[in-house]
């Protein structure tokens, strides 16, 4: 494993017989100057141009998609709204969502926050193995393993359920989940549960009252970084859903751009619907996104 | 903490993942060995599946196009990673006030949905109502306003294009962390030596960069045989046009889900078998490669 955010430094130490000048006080130019900056914000609007078009062309109706494709939408029309939210039933394939990515979300950060301490705090032979049980998870690619799971839910009459769906998707965040928060749990000092001990708690009182609180922020990061895949997931649902009121976004998506795929600016508010949750999902929680994603790149 | 409360901690976050990841990758394996009827399992059939997948149309010329479209679309994906996304990090480095708003545009296309970003760029690119088409028209370049996505010359590459338009901001954001580590004394002691810009980026920077661009790769390598989504949303689920956007995910749904042959649980599990051994022995291969250079640079 290579830590990606921490590069070695004894191996970067400072080349002896160089005098140094110190580099303080003398701020370090940029590279790139002023053309750098510009091909930056370029590229800037090379990323969300088109996002900022898939926004505006939910605002316009089909006709003025057609005779107008690079005007402004005004006045904006949310009719394509209607008829996706509605008649495209995105309403039920956005609850559907939601069930099923927050209920595994919340269930995979439940169970790997109690592994997770158990793994940082006892020094045992069998606790190392099922660390590396854990971790290895992070390698599998799940998705190849899509028949199986579909008839093991088969089996547990599970298949077009959202609860089947739930449950997989918990199981596949175990890996990372665990990874993160072991790691924070150790960074926390022992003395904390002795003292904890000794005011009369017992292991799970400490656990519940004293190490969760501490490790929000770890929790945060695992509950932001996990829930943008799954929200976003294709393959489970596509195979394990049967009934169309099921749905999550996705599998919706691909219906729906097969029954209205001459409605065009119904199509760009069905994107819209599909993506409006990672944008609020950003905007109150970059930071956690910016770490969860080098946590996960360090692996 | 005793190791029975400990086991008591661990053991649902074991039990959920024993079920819905280990026991279903394992059985991906075996099922690959057996011969089937449709979902009934028959005799031991040692090699046969795998034969089936070389021998046997449309798997004997289906399966190569695909394995080599994965790789077009790894290579692609790293070139434009570490030439675009690895200047993006050096222009962005001693930018500290631009960084983090940079970074994050950077980062909003791959939290989009790939199954989203595949039908957007359907919808921007098609060659009756797409705004790029339109564009194009507009500044004079109507020649260059092709059917993008339905020319089989031009579709592999559209496919390549988006998904790196849509993850540059990764190692961007990975390569940032990187080049964060390298410590400011270091070029500064070589530029004093007279080590001009490039020499410096080449001797001292860039050896620091080898674990990011590693990890980078592995990721991408991973990532790149697994791709489903994007393709399916672009080429439908047989890669249109033509199959010239085919990929390995594609074949295996298909087989696995599509055709309806009575042994489609063998065939698809033995292409399944495959491909995580690709997967999985590239990653190693690549992991190793990594530390041997990582020692050689240290040397």
């Amino acid at each position: 494993m290579t830590t990606t955010l921490a590069p070695s430094t004894d191996r970067a130490s400072r080349p002896t017989g160089i005098p140094g000048p110190s580099p303080r006080g003398r701020k370090p130019r940029p590279v790139g100057g002023l053309v750098g900056s510009v091909a930056l914000w370029a590229y800037a609007a090379g990323a969300l141009v088109p996002l900022v078009l898939m926004v505006l062309n939910s605002f316009r109706t089909t006709a003025d998609l057609y005779n107008k494709p690079l005007s402004m939408p005004w006045p904006p029309s949310v009719d394509s709204y209607k008829v996706a939210w509605t008649e495209g039933h995105f309403g039920d394939y956005f609850l559907n969502s939601l069930l099923v990515t927050v209920g595994a979300v919340a269930l995979s950060t439940a169970v790997s926050t109690m592994a997770a301490y158990a793994l940082a705090r006892t020094r045992s032979r069998i606790f190392s193995v099922l660390e590396s049980v854990f971790v290895s998870g992070l390698m599998l690619p799940i998705h190849l393993a899509i028949l199986p799971v579909f008839y093991l839910l088969d089996g547990m009459r599970l298949v077009d359920s959202r609860l089947g769906l739930m449950l997989v998707y918990a199981a596949a965040g175990v890996p990372f989940s665990v990874f993160v928060l072991t790691t924070f749990f150790r960074q926390l000092p022992p003395e904390l549960e002795e003292a904890a001990t000794i005011d009369g708690a017992n292991t799970w009182q400490t656990f519940v009252r004293i190490m969760v609180p501490l490790v929000r922020p770890a929790v945060a990061t695992v509950v932001v970084f996990r829930f943008v895949p799954i929200w976003n997931d294709f393959l489970f649902p596509l195979v394990l859903l049967r009934s169309r009121e099921k749905y999550t976004v996705p599998v919706g998506l691909t219906s729906f751009f097969g029954e209205y795929s001459t409605n065009w600016s119904a199509l760009f508010a069905g994107l819209v619907i599909a993506t409006v949750p990672l944008i609020l999902l950003f905007l109150v929680a970059t930071k956690q996104i910016v770490a969860g994603l080098t946590a996960g790149m360090s692996k | 903490m005793t190791r029975r409360s400990g086991l008591f901690f661990v053991a649902p976050a074991l039990i959920l993942f024993g079920i819905f990841v280990l026991y279903p990758m394992a059985s991906a394996l075996s099922y690959a060995f057996f011969s089937w009827q449709g979902t009934a399992r028959g005799g031991f059939a040692g090699l046969d599946n795998f034969h089936a997948l070389f021998t046997q149309e449309p798997f004997r010329s289906q399966l190569p196009r695909a394995f080599g479209h994965n790789l077009a679309f790894f290579a692609g994906t790293m070139v434009v990673q570490n030439t675009l996304g690895l200047g993006i990090a050096v222009l962005l480095h001693r930018r500290p006030r631009t960084r983090r708003a940079l970074q994050t545009l950077y980062a909003m296309p791959y939290l989009v949905s790939p199954i989203v970003i595949g039908y957007l760029w359907t919808l921007l690119l098609s060659p009756t109502f797409g705004p790029v088409n339109a564009l194009l028209r507009q500044v004079g370049l109507g020649s260059l306003a092709v059917p993008w996505l339905g020319d089989p010359d031009t579709a592999l590459w559209v496919v390549i294009l988006v998904s790196a338009w849509q993850w540059v901001g990764f190692p961007v954001l990975l390569y940032g962390a990187a080049l964060g580590g390298v410590p400011e004394e270091l070029s500064e002691a070589a530029r004093v030596d007279g080590a001009s810009h490039w020499q410096t980026f080449r001797s001292i920077v860039f050896p620091l960069l080898v674990p990011a661009i590693g990890t980078v790769s592995v990721l991408t390598f991973i990532f790149a045989m697994e791709a489903f989504a994007l393709p399916y949303a672009l080429g439908g689920s047989t890669g249109n046009p033509a199959g010239a956007t085919d990929f390995m995910s594609l074949l295996f749904y298909r087989t696995a889900f599509e055709n309806g042959s009575t042994n489609a649980i063998g065939v698809s599990s033995a292409m399944a078998t495959l491909l995580f051994l690709v997967i999985f022995g590239g990653a190693v291969i690549a992991t190793r490669v990594l530390r041997r250079t990582e020692e050689r640079i240290a040397g």
